[in-house]
């Protein structure tokens, strides 16, 4: 008798627990967005996820933002004037910016908020995004007190930045929320933990009204909004949904009006059933195979590294097996990059057969042959298409040069530890995604010294002609440079650029005002439902 | 069923699920390897020899399950052998020798059944390279428990037949009595607990495909497979149901046979 | 009683610091750390933040600076989701987990005493055959591939459940995960039910109660129950486990936000701390609702006392 009562207490308990549902599905109007990774915080000089950044983007404001189409406009700033050197920057502020709380927005509050991103004890990831401010670098190792940083507010309107070198993307920079406004207050009252429901005080469009972790992050209109007339749309809830199989499911039963993604391998049928409502647009970011460059067999030997380059079907691999729109690669930086036309490899131009003979060719020069094969590794973090097209690359190598690669599949931690290293690695699967919207953020990833630089790619050439475009001021001039600085690099096929990204959304048709730009931004403001017929 | 047909009847279905997987390949002129770009998710046909038909990067379906099925029957009778010995050396011991040792040793056992141990299994995996033998010995680890468990209750009750005592009396070495005369007597119970962890590896296995922590590309696992198919259910149903059927007519197999054995051990014992 | 609980308890304790000594050591093996990423960091902003979270400490004096930390019931902060310390994820993340391992723990039991009951009432007919048949399909196809067939069946084609969790309101959203979660169980349940109650059914007390006019379902309910029910309590250990370990799949396809889905999160994100005291909660309570099994079963029956 114990038993069943014992058991009828658990069926109790198992029932009466989960009759209280909690997260809310909002009221009618409320924007589903499917976001495909919980954020580690949304404190925004502590984030460094793109999905952090994504939420965050809906909260806070900076001093510019982007329209729908990827353009650079004014957000908490109305204008901005810039020094004849490019040294000194003035940002002029809107009248009334409120905090969500009703306090008045000021510019010591932007001044207080990029002293935090530099401060070394926030730790903050991206605190170079102001590297180039008057003593960022001897703040950020702890040499010179974060008031000496190089920004100041003359008065309640005015931000004022001065900066070390000309920087010719700095406003672009100012999109990114690393840079947005802190309140201090709310910052002193509640510390690290500021950036939860109920404490966080936000400028953006929205508020933060609660946090279900792994599950759901739910915003709500932000009154206060200098621009929140033009806001449509009252509640946003974001779904996390980490796989996207799942994440489609629930756009397919009518519960997310966005994803955030597309499974690849329902894509072919996806874009029949559904045609307008998949948004394919291109992304700024690069797919790549590295090689390592420390150690043999591809140490020094320029000519094994362009055969197996060759040998490499972009198109095939673009079309059949990514297939979701993504470009073929034959330069580093993408296009539709600001201000900037990339050069394409030599061998751009040849058509398969002619590109696989010259492979063959120089796969022999590199001094390996049938009875000489090359043995490599091949590593690529565990995901579905990484490892596709790994075994794609494996077979086409294996026909064209005859060469025998092994393919070694590694969780993510382990294969960026590994890299890093540098000791084991032979090629490996890697990618890049801009921070902004210039070549720079993709060509600097491969200067000597660069911690992102996985190959190990050293070229003085490349070093001085990126420090050249650097120190230009007339952004023709700077445009020719760091093309023909790609151009050096190219012809010394470091990495094996297999396609550029592409950012890929369901949208549902109740919703307009969705923009497709090269950055993916696409904030929950300029958003809307249709009116109903 | 009934003890001997069912025994009879799965017996014979995983023995020949065993020959064409390890034979069939022969008959197709395609490898588990080459992909064909052009060829993808083919739906099943003999004009072109893909019985199957192809995956989403067009190697045969057909030579990849019949390695599939290899590799997922390597795993699963590999990692239960591997608790097997560690069950039974560790089982026979505790109850042989008895008394306080045995009940530390059967504590042990009961406190690491609570332990959460698909969590060790995942740590372990992600801890150190994917290594197929890593593999055999996680899955290994879990199942022994149980082995131990049974094994011990046999030892204790053989302990006091009359055969041992005799040999007891006769100053036979306690090493002796466990390997000429417990042993063989473990053998029955032993087969039957075996064929039935076999199922429990191969699911533990293509849970680990699933979180991506299993056997390496290009080889693949039953398991693997049933995963990779999963994402095309709707577009190209085959690729899904092929090794899912065989991965469920293996897993019901050995569940039967196991069954089966059981019952003929019990109806030997209880005359 | 009280004496045995205690000792068992007691004889708890060096395991579990084993098992936490394995975890920790099991974690920090693994390369690669919780602050890294493709984007690298500035060596001196890593330096920076090995330092806040004591990461550039020699492994022994990490490991007992947990340890302390573990008396005084602080499971530490995470080390992925800054401002947010571990106990407070698991606090919010364990109701979920309980609330879907509880429920389909109960439809596990009901549905599979329930069918193992009447398929040995039937022994030999079709209904058993049927039913045992339909239970077995729970443990011959994983859980990774009933749990997507389900929903694009139910949720997506003919929209009769939710498609996820998160934001759905009432207890629909419960059906399809606490059924994917309970069918191996049910299955299990069902056949040990049936094999127990068959040779329950067989004894003489049974035929003696029988013989004195009672009716087939008093005999089973007030007779035959008790006793048939012994090797599925013995089961409930490790049920309890296998529900533990069906849930890290179920939590990832539905995205629910419990501690399975966050074990595997941390575990490739390398949270330490997070997955260390998941490892330390769920080994405690293990420990726990084992001494509670064992506890019933010696209520329920008078044989068993300790051992």
């Amino acid at each position: 008798m114990k038993t069943l009562r014992a058991l009828g207490l658990l069926i109790a308990l198992a029932v009466g627990a989960a009759c209280g549902g909690e997260d809310p599905a909002g009221p009618p109007g409320t924007l589903q967005r499917g976001l495909s990774s919980d954020p580690e915080t949304l404190d925004q000089h502590k984030a460094r996820s793109i999905q952090a950044a994504d939420v965050i983007r809906d909260l806070g404001e900076g001093l510019v933002g982007y329209s729908a189409t990827g353009e650079l406009i004014p957000a908490a700033a109305e204008r901005w004037e810039v020094s004849k050197d490019g040294l000194k920057y003035t940002f002029y502020l809107r009248e009334g910016l409120r905090w969500s709380n009703g306090e008045a927005l000021t510019a010591d509050h932007f001044v207080a908020g990029m002293r935090r991103l530099v401060d070394p004890s926030t730790a903050a990831f991206y605190a170079a995004m102001l590297a180039d401010l008057e003593n960022a670098a001897g703040i950020t190792s702890g040499d010179i007190p974060v008031s000496m940083l190089g920004v100041e507010a003359p008065d309640d309107r005015t931000v004022v930045l001065r900066l070390v070198q000309q920087t010719p993307y700095l406003v672009s920079l100012l999109t990114h929320p690393s840079t947005f406004p802190i309140h201090p207050e709310t910052l002193a009252e509640h510390g690290d933990g500021f950036a939860r429901p109920g404490k966080l005080v936000s400028n953006g469009a929205y508020t933060l009204d609660a946090w279900v972790p792994g599950s759901a992050i739910s915003l709500k209109r932000n009154e206060h909004y200098w621009n929140n007339a033009a806001t449509a749309i009252d509640a946003v809830n974001y779904h996390v949904m980490v796989q996207d199989n799942s994440e489609l499911n629930r756009y397919r039963a009518g519960e997310l009006h966005v994803t955030s993604t597309v499974p690849p391998d329902s894509f072919a049928q996806i874009r029949k059933d559904y045609g307008e409502q998949l948004r394919v647009a291109p992304y700024l970011g690069v797919v790549y195979f590295g090689y390592n460059l420390t150690k043999p067999p591809f140490k020094d030997n320029a000519a094994l590294r362009q055969a197996l380059s060759m040998a490499v079907d972009r198109e095939q691999i673009a079309l059949r097996v990514t297939g979701r729109g993504e470009a073929p690669a034959y330069s580093w930086v993408p296009q539709g990059v600001n201000n900037y036309e990339p050069p394409l490899s030599g061998f751009a131009a040849l058509g398969k057969e002619e590109r696989e003979q010259v492979a063959r060719r120089l796969y022999k020069e590199a001094g390996y042959g049938p009875d000489k094969p090359l043995r490599i590794e091949l590593r690529y973090n565990t995901n579905d298409t990484n490892r596709k097209i790994a075994v794609a690359v494996q077979s086409m190598w294996r026909e064209i040069l005859g060469v025998e690669a092994t393919l070694v599949n590694e969780e993510f931690q382990v294969l960026l530890a590994n890299m890093k290293d540098a000791e084991i690695t032979q090629v490996f699967r890697s990618s890049w995604t801009g921070d902004y919207n210039d070549a720079h953020t993709f060509l600097s990833v491969l200067q000597s010294g660069s911690a992102a630089n996985m190959p190990r790619y050293t070229s003085e050439e490349f070093d001085s002609l990126m420090a050249l475009a650097a120190r230009q001021v007339d952004l023709e001039q700077r445009k020719l440079y760091l093309e023909e600085a790609e151009r050096v690099m190219l012809a010394d096929y470091p990495v094996i650029p297999l396609y550029f990204f592409v950012s890929k959304h369901l949208v549902s048709p109740q919703i307009e005002g969705w923009g497709d730009n090269v950055l993916d931004y696409h904030y929950s403001q300029q958003l809307s439902f249709k009116a109903a017929q | 069923m009934s003890g001997n047909r069912s025994i009879r009847i799965t017996g014979s279905l995983l023995l020949t699920v065993a020959i064409v997987a390890l034979v069939g390949p022969w008959a197709s002129p395609y490898d588990y390897a080459t992909t064909n770009l052009e060829n993808i998710l083919a739906a099943p046909s003999l004009r072109d020899m893909h019985l199957f038909g192809t995956d989403d990067l067009g190697r045969d379906l057909f030579v990849r399950t019949m390695l599939g099925i290899r590799v997922t029957l390597l795993v699963a009778i590999v990692a239960s052998l591997v608790s097997l010995v560690i069950g039974v050396t560790y089982g026979a011991l505790a109850g042989f020798v008895g008394g306080r040792v045995d009940a530390a040793m059967m504590r042990l056992v009961d406190t690491l059944y609570a332990l959460p141990f698909i969590f060790f299994v995942i740590l372990l995996m992600v801890a150190f390279e994917r290594n197929f033998l890593l593999i055999f010995v996680a899955i290994g680890a879990i199942n022994w428990l149980d082995m131990a468990r049974i094994v011990r209750g046999q030892t204790l009750s053989l302990r006091e037949r009359e055969f041992v005592e005799a040999a007891r009396l006769t100053g036979v070495s306690t090493l002796r009595i466990v390997f000429r005369h417990i042993a063989p007597n473990l053998v029955g119970i032993v087969v039957v607990y075996v064929t039935l962890t076999i199922p429990q590896a191969i699911l533990v296995e293509s849970f680990l495909s699933y979180l991506g922590l299993g056997v390496q590309e290009p080889q693949t696992s039953l398991g693997a497979l049933v995963d990779a198919g999963v994402k095309h259910m709707e577009g190209a149903p085959w690729v899904l149901l092929v090794p899912a059927s065989l991965l469920a007519l293996t897993l019901l197999c050995f569940n039967f046979l196991g069954d089966g054995l059981r019952d003929l051990f019990d109806a030997r014992h209880t005359s | 009683m009280l004496r045995y609980t205690l000792l068992r308890i007691l004889g708890a304790i060096p395991t579990l610091l084993l098992v936490i000594a394995l975890a920790f050591l099991m974690v920090h093996a693994a390369p690669g750390g919780p602050f890294d990423d493709e984007r690298v960091l500035p060596a001196d902003i890593e330096a920076n933040i090995q330092a806040h979270y004591h990461l550039d400490e020699p492994l022994p004096q990490q490991f007992l600076r947990y340890l302390s930390g573990l008396l005084r019931g602080d499971l530490g902060p995470s080390y992925r989701y800054h401002g947010r310390s571990v106990g407070s994820l698991i606090g919010e993340a364990f109701p979920y987990s309980l609330q879907l391992g509880a429920m389909a723990m109960a439809l596990a039991l009901v549905i599979g005493i329930g069918a193992g009951t009447a398929a040995a009432l039937r022994q030999g007919t079709v209904f058993d055959k049927v039913v045992m048949g339909f239970a077995m399909t729970g443990i011959s196809i994983p859980v990774f591939v009933i749990a997507p067939a389900l929903v694009l069946l139910l949720a997506v084609k003919l929209q009769w459940l939710p498609a996820g969790w998160s934001g759905v309101t009432g207890m629909s959203r419960y059906v399809l995960p606490v059924t994917t979660l309970a069918l191996p169980q049910i299955a299990y349940i069902a056949r040990l039910t049936r094999a127990s109650m068959m040779d329950v059914l067989s004894r003489d007390f049974i035929r003696t109660a029988y013989a004195q006019g009672l009716g087939t379902a008093t005999v089973v309910r007030v007779h035959a129950m008790k006793p048939a029910m012994l090797p599925v309590l013995s089961y409930m250990g490790p049920a309890i486990a296998a529900i533990l370990t069906g849930s890290v799949v179920v939590e990832q396809i539905f995205a629910i936000p419990g501690l399975g889905e966050s074990f595997v999160r941390g575990a490739l994100n390398r949270d330490y701390t997070l997955v260390l005291g998941i490892v330390v909660f769920y080994a405690s309570l293990i420990v726990f609702l084992n001494l509670l099994v064992d506890i019933l079963y010696g209520a329920i029956d008078p044989r068993v006392r300790y051992r």
